[in-house]
């Protein structure tokens, strides 16, 4: 990403994280990508009443250049989904991704073939928030445990050491087809 | 143009900020939400619990007419017979397995409403959001309520000289004295997996 990704591993680059994971948490830009009636309780998050300024996000940013955050409000139909995966393209790292609503989580109660059934299909999400719609402090609750994951963000040499370990628990994982029991 | 409106032009830019100034005495509206939680409507549908008896015997029969209601196919049921050394409720059947995808929950209470026994009510508990699809699957162990003053864990043996229809009654108000929990045998799904 930049000169962290330089720095040497130990002592100074921890307190490196802490800092950058800070100073992330603490603007995050979202994107609007609001799409159905989710859009609505987020407007409302982001106005007076709950003030998303608090925590330093009041702007939804237009443009997705401007953008650190995607908060994708609402169903996802198979003809918004390439839009979405551009949008987030467009979008600079580091960035991340809250699906808001369970139409955006899983396809919630649309499970039929114009809705994508979740929006990990097509960008990976970091917090999955349920709710038909959220109210206003769910939505404030999910983006407090985004601040949460920020702040222990890893970089550099941790951040490479941390992606090898999650590749190999995927590589050794069971896959779904093979599980048994009731999470299958 | 008359005369008024044109003194109206020389003012208009500072009557703006009389609106900004009027604004500073006015109570404040932005709620506190982190630090202070704003107390939901009594009837918030919020996450789902599995209600028990007074002795603590689940109510829940298994009859998986909420999974039936269900709009977005949230709700996964599989009952069992009860037997007399493992009782979970005090009827026929029990729920044996059960399970909220709160990924596909749209919290819109017909369960509740498809409930015979009123096993499933609502709290009003809404901080659900997770980092993974897998976590938002409740089990019964995270939807079963706790356990209050006079219950003992299930599974446990029925009020002695009582019925199902005893418990419907409201006849039982505690557990007997000397209820004891019984052994969960291999036939509890939910640990199998």
């Amino acid at each position: 990403m930049g000169i962290e990704e330089k720095l040497p591993s130990g002592f100074l680059l921890t307190s490196v994280e802490a800092a950058a994971g800070w100073v992330r948490k603490a603007s995050l830009f979202p994107a609007t990508f609001g799409l159905a009636c989710c859009a609505i309780e987020m407007m409302t998050t982001g106005a007076g009443r709950y003030d998303l300024a608090r925590f330093g996000m009041e702007v939804f940013r237009g443009s997705p250049r401007q953008a650190d955050l995607m908060i994708v409000a609402g169903r996802v139909s198979q003809k918004m989904a390439p839009v979405l995966r551009q949008v987030y393209d467009q979008m600079p790292n580091p960035k991340w991704v809250i699906s808001m609503g369970v139409c955006a989580s899983s396809g919630g109660m649309f499970n039929n073939y114009a809705i994508v059934q979740g929006v990990d299909h097509i960008v990976p999400v970091d917090i999955y928030l349920p709710g038909c719609p959220p109210r206003p402090e769910m939505l404030l609750d999910a983006i407090l445990k985004l601040h949460d994951k920020i702040q222990h963000e890893k970089l550099g040499v941790n951040r490479r050491r941390a992606e090898e370990e999650a590749e190999q628990l995927a590589l050794h994982a069971t896959p779904t087809s093979e599980m048994r029991g009731l999470l299958r | 143009m008359s005369d008024e409106s044109s003194e109206k032009s020389i003012l208009g830019p500072a009557a703006g900020f009389g609106v900004t100034f009027k604004a500073m005495f006015k109570k404040r509206l932005t709620e506190q939400y982190p630090e202070y939680k704003k107390p939901t409507a009594p009837r918030f549908h919020g996450r789902h619990q599995l209600n028990r008896h007074p002795d603590g015997l689940e109510k829940c029969i298994g009859c998986e007419l909420c999974a039936w209601a269900c709009p977005a196919d949230a709700i996964y049921v599989e009952g069992a017979d009860n037997r007399d050394d493992e009782r979970y409720s005090p009827g026929e059947r029990y729920g044996a397995v059960y399970q909220i995808n709160y990924a596909r929950c749209i919290l819109c209470g017909l369960c509740i409403e498809a409930c015979p026994t009123r096993a499933l009510t609502m709290t009003n508990e809404y901080e659900l959001a997770d980092s993974s699809r897998q976590d938002l699957i409740f089990t019964k162990e995270q939807l079963l309520v706790g356990l209050t003053e006079g219950m003992v864990d299930s599974p446990h043996a029925i009020f002695p000289d009582a019925d199902e229809g005893a418990y419907y009654r409201g006849e039982i108000k505690g557990a007997a004295p000397g209820t004891v929990q019984q052994e969960k045998h291999a036939h509890d799904k939910e640990a199998q997996s």
